[in-house]
């Protein structure tokens, strides 16, 4: 009935397992009993677990990578304090079995479950409002999307309490995770929870390329995209033509364990090679999916807050492009010890440098940004300026280990950890937070608190610097990855820094938590009522904040590069249209949220051999789309007396703003570009 | 820092590239550096004497410049790539007037097993080798992926089952060296490690001579105690060794190829790979069969 399944899966023998299983359902309960108690699950279900808007699914996905950060940052923590504690005959407090674990377990949530929701959240938010459009090409899909991945996610967290997650790696190592060396249901969920999220990235990037491409603003022609847009739609690229090379790997390996074949396996004709090459050709590329909206979220600031036009537009577009370009051809990189020849390595090593040629253009080009400008230091221009110096960092070790022969020196060291969390803390995790700060207002209707955002960026950014710059010594010193321990105790002193260097980080994360807080009680002072907080420069400010729910009464019409600049420029913003129309929008529907649930138990079901219950699951998703899929009725209409409402009520607020204060109701109208 | 104190030619050459890429890598980073305070300071927007040009967004010379010079550092570093990719190959033999020592290594679970053909000899743990003469090793593994790593002496190659890898490491000087496997192998894995033992080459040979005194000779039912999953292994020296344990561990996963697994066993007797072709390479030899 169960399949594998019974009280014993539960771990009640390990008291931390037992106590973060404890911690994390008390806390889920608490939130659920106050929902409960201000009767709050009817506006919920209405307003945002059914809803098909962008802006409410981008504010949903960027509540699970918070979420799911915190729960990532966790086991960093683990980590690092075991391997300050597991020096010489000490063994820490974690055995091998939990340690393998965590670092499996914090890999796969940070990729896939904070990094991906995070960049696709502010893709969902942003990119419509900067097109122009009232909405992506596929609402409906948009929201599968989201619940796809949330299921993911609750499988790697149920995994915690409910059997064990995998023991090898985010990557997952070949012939490791068969099912011979890995018997266990960890690498099962592993499995499931990734091939989920998949499922769900893959129909993002379909419903992006489509959104970017056929509902851009009249005018706005490609080269007139606003740079976050060009990155989104080159990640999305990537993600169309990636993501289906680890769906395929994934599910080779799915044969593997469940029907006994032999893809990866030692024997019988297994080539376990082939996983490692597989992996990465999606691999690779993922990296470059986290990092190049970033670079677009620091185009955006960068020109934003230096109140001038982004420097070398077109160098900008072709460097990403080139980046998207050859992130197909360095996968190799990842493994040039395993006995490839130096024609080969040669090859893959000499592709790898090359990406610095467009990512060291990008860098400039940002630089050049701010040259001539009037830079102001607000807190997403403190993440863009935190990123540019500390990314480089990473950019040279990363240079420096696409030399085949370096890289057989420090290949699977800490000097490899320091180096991909080089990339992808400054590169990708600053730039979404510079993305949370900059258009939290658009998103929410109210400024975050300026001072708290600067001390949370400060307690990062040395916190960084304490954590990582010690693993890079260590990997000089011959130090491998993922060691639960180790006797050479010259090793320890720099462990212990890095153990330093998190309990900082996590300073920042606790005061990012209070500035969230701090902000929501402090939100009507810093309300945003014209919708341009920043003087931005893109069609996203010209919306209200939050926007309605049809982002743009009028459709614009673009001229320029900075779209929405032009239009203040030649003063047309508040200008009323004669007459407003009727507008369609998607209505509301469960059938995301249900697949959603179906697709978890699916997964859930998978991993326990409940054939039945899989089966049914399947079926459910399968019934659930059908039935979607035959409803035509599935627009509803804003008249466009209620348009001609809800914007007469906006012009009057943001002309109350301006009227209020002296500023004119933006931050800084001294630096307001003269014409 | 070990990997800035080699023992090895390899090991100097890797240390020198790695100190070369950065060097020229300087040449970004400290503009880039120096270009982010300086222009975030000078153009702060309370900094009211500074030119501001909020139109200007294009310069063709600046563009040219940063366009080409990451370009011209990425073709010197690919430059040095290049020619040192060949030049360091792990499976390129190391060029010295001394024939050198074989070595077949097997990573087992979680313990790595050393068999010295030439000299009958294998030991569990512990490599022990001459200091100046060139070490040739084969290396394959009876469990999952693993890394066979002397930071001291130079480049880390893989173990893998049913497939064989070569290195090619030297040690310049006597000396005991950290060794250990690399690449993450399951629950004894941060056990995995060994001394690695370089001695004048008459200690070497007294050494020989005392591990062919054991009594315990390393046949197939006690290669398979062996390899049954175990944690921190004591050193154990075996005499005799069966003649073809290598080669039976293996042929323990090719059985599937039935005669084709003979190609195998070409590859290797073609011995040390010829310098101008990869063909040389083990697991391309595996393969190809495949």
């Amino acid at each position: 009935m169960f399949g594998k399944l019974s009280v014993s899966a539960i771990p009640f023998d390990q008291p931390i397992v037992m106590g973060a299983v404890g911690g994390a359902s008390v806390l889920a309960l608490v939130i659920l009993a106050l929902i409960t108690y201000y009767g709050k699950w009817p506006y919920l279900w209405k307003e945002w677990l059914t809803s098909v808007d962008h802006k409410r699914i981008g504010i949903m996905y960027i509540i699970l990578a918070l979420v799911m950060l915190l729960r990532g940052f966790s086991d960093a923590v683990l980590m690092r304090s075991q391997q300050a504690l597991a020096a010489g005959a000490s063994h820490g407090y974690l055995s091998p079995e939990h340690f393998n674990q965590i670092f499996s377990a914090h890999g796969s949530i940070m990729i896939v479950f904070m990094a991906m929701p995070f960049l696709v959240g502010l893709m969902n938010i942003v990119v419509p409002q900067q097109i122009g459009a009232r909405d992506v090409a596929f609402p409906f899909l948009n929201s599968v999307s989201l619940w796809l991945t949330t299921a993911g996610a609750l499988l790697v967290m149920v995994s915690l309490g409910v059997g064990e997650f995998s023991k090898t790696g985010w990557t997952g190592i070949s012939p490791l995770f068969e099912k011979r060396y890995s018997p266990g249901t960890g690498v099962d969920y592993w499995l499931w929870a990734f091939q989920l999220a998949g499922a769900g990235s893959l129909m993002t990037s379909i419903n992006f390329l489509v959104t970017i491409l056929r509902m851009r603003a009249p005018g706005m022609t490609l080269m007139r995209m606003p740079m976050f847009v060009w990155t989104v739609f080159t990640t999305n690229v990537l993600m169309m033509l990636a993501f289906p090379v680890l769906t395929v790997a994934l599910f080779l390996l799915t044969l593997d364990r469940y029907l006994g074949m032999h893809f990866f396996t030692n024997a019988l004709g297994g080539n376990m090679m082939m996983y490692t090459n597989l992996f990465w050709i999606w691999g690779h590329p993922e990296v470059y999916i986290v990092i190049l909206p970033a670079f677009g979220v620091f185009s955006e600031v960068v020109a934003t807050f230096s109140g001038k036009r982004l420097f070398g537009y077109k160098s900008l577009v072709y460097a990403t492009a080139a980046i998207m370009l050859l992130s197909f051809t360095v996968w190799l990189h990842h493994f040039f010890t395993m006995g490839a020849g130096p024609n080969v390595n040669t090859f893959f090593g000499i592709t790898t440098m090359m990406i610095a040629v467009p990512t060291g253009v990008k860098v400039f080009d940002w630089l050049f940004t701010m040259y001539r400008g009037r830079v102001r230091f607000t807190t997403p221009m403190y993440w863009t300026l935190g990123f540019l110096t500390t990314f480089v960092i990473g950019g040279m070790t990363g240079v420096l280990m696409a030399e085949p022969p370096a890289d057989y020196l420090v290949h699977n060291s800490l000097f490899l950890i320091a180096h991909f969390h080089n990339m992808l803390i400054p590169g990708a995790l600053f730039g979404f937070f510079a993305g949370y700060a900059y258009w939290f207002p658009k998103a929410v209707g109210f400024r975050l608190d300026e001072t708290w955002g600067k001390r949370a960026f400060w307690c990062w950014l040395i916190g960084f610097y304490l954590a990582f710059g010690p693993l890079y010594i260590l990997g000089f010193m011959g130090m491998p990855r993922r060691m639960a321990h180790y006797a050479n105790l010259a090793w320890h002193p720099y462990l212990i820094i890095a153990a330093g260097g998190a309990a900082v980080i996590m300073m920042g994360i606790l005061f990012q938590m209070i500035q969230l807080a701090v902000s929501i009680k402090q939100r009507n002072a810093t309300r945003d009522l014209t919708g341009d907080p920043w003087n931005g420069r893109t069609l996203e400010w010209a919306t209200s904040s939050p926007p309605a729910v049809y982002n743009f009464a009028i459709t614009p019409v673009v001229h320029e590069i900075d779209a929405f600049m032009d239009m203040k420029e030649k003063d047309v913003v508040f200008r009323k249209p004669d007459q407003y129309h009727d507008i369609y929008l998607p209505k509301n529907t469960a059938a995301g949220l249900i697949n959603g649930v179906f697709a978890f138990l699916f997964g859930f079901a998978m991993v326990w051999y409940i054939w039945w219950l899989a089966v049914l699951c399947a079926l459910g998703m399968l019934v659930t789309v059908i039935v979607r899929a035959a409803d035509d009725d599935t627009d509803y209409k804003v008249s466009a007396a209620e348009v001609e409402r809800i914007e007469h009520r906006r012009f009057q607020q943001s002309t109350a703003a301006a009227m209020n204060s002296p500023a004119g109701g933006r931050i800084a109208p001294e630096i307001v570009p003269q014409g | 820092m070990v990997l800035f104190d080699p023992k090895g030619p390899i090991g100097e050459a890797e240390r020198f590239l790695i100190i070369a890429a950065f060097v020229l890598m300087l040449i970004v980073v400290i503009p880039v550096f120096v270009m982010v305070f300086w222009f975030s300071l000078k153009y702060r927007a309370s900094n009211r004497n500074a030119a501001y040009t909020p139109k200007w967004s294009y310069s063709a010379k600046i563009d040219l410049v940063v366009w080409l010079v990451p370009i011209a550092i990425v073709t010197a570093l690919g430059y040095l790539a290049w020619t040192d990719t060949f030049r360091l190959d792990p499976y390129r033999p190391i060029d010295r007037d001394v024939k050198p020592v074989n070595i077949q290594v097997v990573s087992l679970d979680w313990n790595w097993l050393f068999i010295y053909p030439d000299h009958n000899i294998a030991v569990v743990n512990e490599l022990v080798f001459p200091a100046g003469v060139p070490l040739s090793f084969r290396l394959t593994s009876d469990t999952v992926m693993t890394s066979f790593f002397i930071p001291q002496l130079g480049s880390q190659i893989y173990a893998m089952a049913g497939m064989q890898t070569r290195l090619h490491l030297l040690a310049d000087e006597p000396g005991v060296y950290a060794g250990q496997n690399q690449e993450f192998s399951g629950r004894g894995y941060a056990d995995m490690h060994f001394k690695a033992i370089a001695t004048s080459r008459e200690d070497f040979e007294a050494w020989v001579q005392k591990a062919r005194q054991s009594s315990k000779k390393l046949d197939l039912a006690r290669y398979e105690e062996l390899e049954k999953p175990n944690v921190g292994h004591p050193v154990v020296y075996f005499s005799p060794v069966k003649s073809d344990l290598f080669d039976h561990i293996m042929r323990k996963y090719m059985g599937w190829m039935g005669d084709r697994g003979a190609i195998a066993d070409m590859g290797k007797k073609t011995g040390p790979m010829s310098k101008q072709s990869g063909s040389g390479h083990g697991n391309t030899a595996a393969l190809e069969a495949n």
